[in-house]
C-alpha cells in the first residue's frame, strides 16, 4: 500500500475535487431549474462515496469481503431514528458520537464473531449478519418495521446556543457532506500510513506471514472492521438526515452488494477509487434510467465491460496512465 | 404434538432442503472446482423455469418442457463460460462477483423484456394433481412427493459419479487442490465448462421442475441464490455431500422455525448458519 | 404577482446566491410562463422487478383517462415523466425527489409499493406537491401522515379486509385462522379482519406471520390442518398469492373457505386454475363488475393496449379523473393550490368500481365488493359493506 499518489493524479483529483465543492456556484449557472435536486442527488451520491471508503478499508485494504457492511450503514441511519424525540431535533453533538459509538460497537461484536472465518466463508458470515440486521428491523416494531420510520426534525448543529450550521439548508449540508467525505478520506490516508496502517495492508497481502512476524492479524481486523463500521454508521447517519426517512432496506444484501460493486469498479485498495466509483455507479444508473426503461440491461452490460476492460478498477487505470503501477494488492 | 403432524412437517423440511440441494449442488460445483463465485446462479434457477412455463405452454406438456430446457440451460451456461467467465480464472474473486452480478441484472431485464412482467404459473400435471390423505384434514401433494423423489435419485447419482467415476476424480481434484488438475494433463478449459453448465442445467432443471409449485416471476432467482449460498458455506465449498446435508439441515430449520418460533422465523436460517460458521469455520465438509 | 416571483428567483439564481429552500416555507414555483406550459405529472411507479406489471397498468390506466377527455389537463397539454422507484423503500425520498426538486412536476401519482409511499409522503409534505397514492394501501399515509395535499384513488388495507369479517360471521364461522407476510400491508389487512370479527363474536384460532417476501408456506398449511379452523383468512399478492392458492388446494384444505383482499386472486386467477376455485374475497373493484362504466373502460383499455385492464388499471384511471375534475375547476391554473385542492376534495369520480368521493383524510370512501371464484370466473355476489371509509386514525385533517 503505498499512500503517495502520482503528481498528475493528485492534481487532477484535486481538480475534480473543486469542481465539486464549486458546485453551488456554477451548478444554477449550467443546470437552471435542475440545480436543486442535482445538489441533493450529488450529496447523496457523496454519501454513497463515504460508505464505499469505508468499506475499502476492509476489502481493499485488509482483503476482508464484506457482503454485509450496509448492515452498519442502515443501523447508523436508524440509530439517528431512535435518538431523535419525535417532534424535537437531536443535537448533532449528542447523536453523531452515540450512532458512531454504537455502530462501532455491533461492529466489534460482529467482527469479533465474524473474523474467524476467511475468504468465501467470510464473505457469507458477513451476509448472514446483514441479513439478521434487516430482519430486525424489518420484523419489529422498534422503528416502524417494515414501512421504516421518520425522523420528521433535522439535528441542530449549535455552539453556546447559536446555530452552526443549518442542515434544514441543502446547500448547507452538501457541504457538511463534502467536509465529512475529505474528513473521512484523509483519516483513511493517515489511518494507512502509520503503522496499523502498514501491517493491516501487509495481512491483506499475506496473513500468515505477518503472524510470523510476530502480530496478531485477528486483532488488526477487528480494529479495522469496527473503524469500518462506524465510518458506514456515519454515512448511515448523514443519508437518515438527508431525507428524513430510514427503511430497512438500508441494511439490506442488494445495499451491500451495490457499495461492494462500486469499491470494486473504482479500483479497491487506493481509496480514492471507491469514491470516483461511487460517482461513476450512480450517475450511470441515474443517465440510463432516463434514456430507456430497460436501464437495467445497458447498467449489467456497462459493469461487465468494466470488469473486462479494466481489471483493477478506474483507478488502476488512472494510476497506468500517470506512469505508476497500481501496487496493494 | 402428534405423530402425523410431525411427520408431515419432516416431510416438509425434506422436501424443501432437496430442492434447494439441487440448486446449490451446481453452485458448490462450480466453486470447488473452478473457484468461481457465481452470483449468477439463482439467474439459471430462474432461467429453467421460464423456458418450463413457455415449454409447457408451446407444447401442453410439463415433462417435455422440463427435458427441453435442460439442454437449453446447459446451452446457454456454457456459452457464458466460454465467452465471459473464462477470461476470468487468473482474476480476483472479486473480478467474478463484479461479473456475474451484471449478468443477474442482464438475465433479469432480458426474461422481463421476454416474457413480460407478470406472475405466471404452471398447473400441477394431471397425472400428478392428487394428494396422499393422512388424517381427515392432513395430507400431502403427490408433486412434491414426486419432487422430492426426482431430487433424491439425482442426488445420489450425483454420488456416484463423484465417487466412482474419472469425472468424479477430476471434480474431486478440482475441489481440493485446483492446480492439481491441470498437472494431471486434464483438459481444463473443457472440463470448466462442462461444469459450468452442469451447474446452469441443474439449477435450471431445480427451476423447471418446481414451476407446479411456485411461481414465476422477475426475479425470483435472488432469494433462491442467497439460501444456496448459505447451504453451500454450511456443508463447506466444494462438498457435494456438504451441500447435501446442509440444505436438509436448512429445510428443516426453516420449516421447524416457522412453526415453533414464528417470531424469528427470519432469523432461524441465518442464525443456523451464523452457528454452524463459529463452530466450523470453514463448514461442516471442508 | 406569480411574474415577480419567478423574475426574483431567476435572479436570485443568476447571481449565484441560492439560499436553498428550507422544509416548508417555500411555494414551488411556476417561473413566469403561466398556463399556456404544459402540465407535468410525474409517475413514481415501479417499472422493473417484481411489481413492473402494477406500475405499467397504472400508467396505462391513468393515460386512458386523460386521452378519453381530450388529453388535457385544465386545457393545457401534458408532459409526463416516469421513474422507476424499483420497490426500494431505501430509494424512495430520492425517487420522489426527483420528480419534485429535479423535474419540477405539478403533480406525482404513484407508487405500488407502502413502503415506498411512505418515503414519498415524507418528500411531499414538505414540498406540498400534490400527489395522489394510486396504489399503495398504508393506512398511514391517509392516516397519522395525513397532508392536504395528498389523495389516495386506491384503498387503505383495512378497507379491503374489514368487511370480510362480517361475511364470516354471517357465514357461520367462529374459529379463523389468519395469515399474512410479515410487512405493513398485510399486518393491517389481517388486523382490520380480525378486529371486526372479534367484534362479531367470532375467535382468532391463530394468526401466523410469515416473513416478505418468502413464498414457502408448507410448514404453515400443515399447521392451519391441525387447527382445523372454519376458515383461512389469509394477505397475498402477486407471486405470493398465486402460490398460496395453489399450495392450499395442493395441501388437501379446500373444505375450509379460503377468505382475503381480493390481490389474493386478482391478476393470477388464470394461473391459480383450478385451485382458486370457491376462494372468497372482497375488494373495491372486480373485473365482472356489470355496470356500463365498467364495461365501457374495460373496452376502451383493451383496445388501447391489447390487455385486460385490473383494479391497478382502475386506479391509475381514476387518478386520471381526479386529477382531471380539479384542474377543470380551476381552469388549469395549477398555483391556485388551496383552490384545487378544494376542488379534488369535493370531486365525484365516476369510477369504473362505481361513483365514490373522498373522505376527509382524502381516502376514497366506496363500496366494497364481495367476490367469489366460480367456474374459473371472479363472480360478484353482491356488495359487502356500502360507501365504506377507512377510519382514518390519527387524521387530524378536516
Amino acid at each position: 500500500m503505498n499512500t503517495v499518489l502520482p503528481r498528475r493524479l493528485t492534481i487532477a483529483l484535486l481538480l475534480l475535487l473543486a469542481g465539486l465543492a464549486l458546485f453551488p456556484a456554477w451548478g444554477p449557472l449550467a443546470f437552471a431549474a435542475k440545480y436543486t435536486f442535482l445538489l441533493q442527488k450529488l450529496t447523496g451520491i457523496m454519501i454513497l462515496a463515504i460508505l464505499a471508503l469505508s468499506l475499502d478499508l476492509l476489502v481493499g485494504v485488509a482483503g476482508l469481503v464484506s457482503l454485509g457492511h450496509a448492515a452498519f450503514f442502515g443501523l447508523g441511519g436508524y440509530m439517528l431514528a431512535l435518538l431523535s424525540p419525535q417532534y424535537e431535533a437531536a443535537s448533532l453533538w449528542v447523536a453523531l458520537p452515540a450512532t458512531m459509538g454504537a455502530v462501532a460497537l455491533a461492529a466489534l461484536v460482529v467482527g469479533f464473531l465474524a473474523i474467524r472465518t476467511a475468504g468465501i466463508y467470510f464473505i457469507m458470515v458477513t451476509l448472514a449478519f446483514g441479513q439478521m440486521g434487516y430482519y430486525f428491523f424489518n420484523d419489529s416494531k422498534l422503528a416502524g418495521g417494515s414501512d421504516g420510520a421518520y425522523i420528521y426534525v433535522k439535528p441542530t448543529v449549535e455552539a453556546f446556543g447559536t446555530t452552526l450550521v443549518n442542515l434544514e439548508s441543502k446547500q448547507a449540508f452538501f457541504f457538511v457532506v463534502l467536509g465529512c467525505l475529505v474528513a473521512v478520506y484523509l483519516l483513511l490516508r493517515v489511518v494507512l500510513a502509520s503503522p496499523f496502517g502498514r501491517v493491516l495492508a501487509a495481512i491483506g497481502v499475506n496473513e500468515g506471514r505477518v503472524r510470523g512476524l510476530g502480530f496478531d492479524p485477528a486483532v488488526y481486523k477487528l480494529v479495522a472492521f469496527a473503524l469500518a463500521g462506524a465510518l458506514a454508521g456515519l454515512a448511515g447517519f448523514l443519508a437518515a438526515t438527508q431525507y428524513g426517512f430510514v427503511s430497512p432496506a438500508m441494511l439490506g444484501w442488494h445495499q451491500s452488494g451495490h457499495v461492494l460493486v462500486m469499491v470494486i469498479l473504482g479500483g479497491m485498495g487506493t481509496l480514492f477509487g471507491p469514491i470516483l466509483g461511487a460517482f461513476i455507479l450512480e450517475l450511470a444508473h441515474f443517465g440510463l434510467e432516463a434514456v430507456t426503461e430497460h436501464w437495467l440491461l445497458p447498467m449489467g452490460m456497462l459493469v461487465i465491460a468494466i470488469v473486462l476492460a479494466l481489471p483493477k478498477g478506474v483507478a488502476g487505470l488512472l494510476l497506468q496512465w500517470c506512469g505508476k503501477k497500481g501496487d496493494g494488492e | 404434538m402428534d405423530f402425523w403432524f410431525f411427520l408431515i412437517q419432516v416431510l416438509n423440511g425434506v422436501q424443501y432442503g432437496l430442492l434447494l440441494f439441487l440448486v446449490a449442488s451446481g453452485l458448490t460445483l462450480i466453486f470447488g472446482i473452478m473457484g468461481i463465485i457465481n452470483l449468477a446462479h439463482g439467474a439459471f434457477y430462474m432461467l429453467g423455469a421460464y423456458l418450463a412455463y413457455w415449454l409447457a405452454r408451446t407444447t401442453g406438456s410439463l415433462s417435455a418442457a422440463v427435458l427441453l430446457s435442460l439442454p437449453i440451460a446447459a446451452a446457454i451456461g456454457y456459452a457464458i463460460e466460454a465467452l465471459l467467465v473464462r477470461t476470468l480464472y487468473r482474476r480476483d474473486h472479486l473480478d467474478q462477483v463484479l461479473l456475474t452480478y451484471g449478468l443477474i441484472l442482464i438475465f433479469n431485464e432480458a426474461t422481463r423484456m421476454t416474457w413480460g412482467a407478470d406472475v405466471h404459473g404452471v398447473p400441477v400435471p394431471e397425472a400428478l394433481n392428487w394428494s396422499i390423505k393422512l388424517t381427515d384434514t392432513l395430507s400431502y401433494p403427490a408433486y412434491r412427493l414426486m419432487l422430492s423423489g426426482v431430487c433424491a435419485v439425482l442426488a445420489v447419482g450425483m454420488y456416484l459419479v463423484i465417487s466412482r467415476t474419472r469425472f468424479g476424480m477430476w471434480v474431486r481434484a478440482g475441489a481440493s487442490n485446483r492446480d492439481m488438475v491441470a498437472a494431471l494433463g486434464i483438459n481444463v478449459k473443457l472440463l470448466f465448462g462442462v461444469v459450468f453448465a452442469i451447474g446452469a442445467a441443474l439449477a435450471g432443471l431445480a427451476g423447471a421442475i418446481s414451476t407446479p409449485i411456485t411461481s414465476v416471476a422477475p426475479g425470483m432467482g435472488d432469494s433462491v441464490l442467497i439460501l444456496c449460498f448459505v447451504v453451500v458455506v454450511i456443508g463447506g465449498v466444494g462438498s457435494i455431500k456438504g451441500a447435501f446435508l446442509g440444505a436438509m439441515l436448512i429445510g428443516l430449520a426453516d420449516t421447524f422455525g416457522k412453526v415453533f418460533v414464528p417470531d424469528f422465523a427470519s432469523f432461524t436460517v441465518y442464525g443456523v448458519m451464523a452457528a454452524v460458521l463459529l463452530w466450523k469455520p470453514r463448514g461442516l465438509f471442508a | 404577482m406569480e411574474n415577480m416571483k419567478g423574475i426574483s428567483r431567476r435572479t436570485v439564481l443568476r447571481a449565484g446566491a441560492v439560499v436553498a429552500a428550507g422544509a416548508g416555507g417555500f411555494v414551488p414555483t411556476r417561473f413566469a410562463i403561466g398556463n399556456t406550459a404544459k402540465v407535468k405529472v410525474g409517475f413514481l411507479l415501479p417499472y422493473s422487478g417484481t411489481y413492473a406489471g402494477l406500475g405499467e397498468a397504472v400508467t396505462n390506466g391513468f393515460k386512458l383517462a386523460l386521452e378519453e377527455r381530450g388529453g388535457k389537463l385544465g386545457g393545457r397539454d401534458i408532459q409526463f415523466i416516469a421513474v422507476d422507484d424499483e420497490s426500494n423503500p431505501a430509494k424512495g425520498p430520492e425517487n420522489t425527489n426527483k420528480l419534485v426538486t429535479g423535474e419540477n412536476v405539478d403533480f406525482v401519482v404513484g407508487p405500488v409499493h407502502s413502503g415506498v409511499a411512505m418515503g414519498m409522503v415524507k418528500v411531499v409534505r414538505e414540498t406540498g406537491t400534490i400527489t395522489v397514492i394510486a396504489n399503495a394501501g398504508a393506512g398511514a399515509a391517509t392516516g397519522p401522515l395525513c397532508a392536504p395535499n395528498i389523495f389516495r384513488t386506491s384503498f387503505t388495507n383495512w378497507q379491503t379486509a374489514y368487511p370480510m369479517a362480517k361475511v364470516a360471521a354471517e357465514r357461520g364461522m367462529k374459529n379463523v385462522v389468519t395469515m399474512s407476510w410479515k410487512y405493513a400491508a398485510g399486518e393491517e389487512a389481517v388486523a382490520g379482519f380480525e378486529q371486526g370479527f372479534t367484534k362479531a363474536g367470532g375467535k382468532i384460532a391463530k394468526q401466523i406471520l410469515v416473513p416478505f417476501p418468502q413464498e414457502e408456506f408448507q410448514a404453515n398449511l400443515t399447521e392451519i390442518a391441525a387447527l382445523k379452523p372454519d376458515g383461512v383468512f389469509v394477505f397475498f399478492a402477486g407471486s405470493g398469492a398465486l402460490k398460496f392458492v395453489k399450495d392450499y388446494a395442493a395441501a388437501g384444505l379446500k373444505s375450509i373457505p379460503l377468505m382475503g383482499p381480493g390481490f389474493l386472486t386478482d391478476g393470477v386467477l388464470k394461473e391459480q386454475g383450478a385451485a382458486a376455485e370457491g376462494v372468497l374475497t372482497t375488494l373495491h373493484y372486480a373485473d365482472a363488475l356489470d355496470t356500463s362504466e365498467n364495461k365501457a373502460f374495460r373496452g376502451a383499455y383493451r383496445k388501447a393496449f391489447s390487455k385486460e385492464a385490473d383494479v391497478y388499471a382502475v386506479q391509475g384511471y381514476d387518478a386520471g379523473q381526479l386529477l382531471f375534475q380539479g384542474m377543470g375547476t380551476v381552469k388549469g391554473d395549477s398555483a391556485a393550490k388551496a383552490d384545487l385542492i378544494a376542488a379534488m376534495e369535493t370531486a365525484v369520480i365516476k369510477s369504473p368500481r362505481g361513483t365514490f368521493t373522498l373522505s376527509k383524510a382524502h381516502n376514497p370512501v366506496q363500496d366494497i365488493y364481495l367476490r367469489q371464484v366460480k367456474g374459473g370466473q371472479e363472480v360478484v355476489l353482491g356488495v359487502a359493506e356500502k360507501a365504506l371509509a377507512d377510519p382514518a386514525i390519527g387524521c387530524k385533517m378536516g
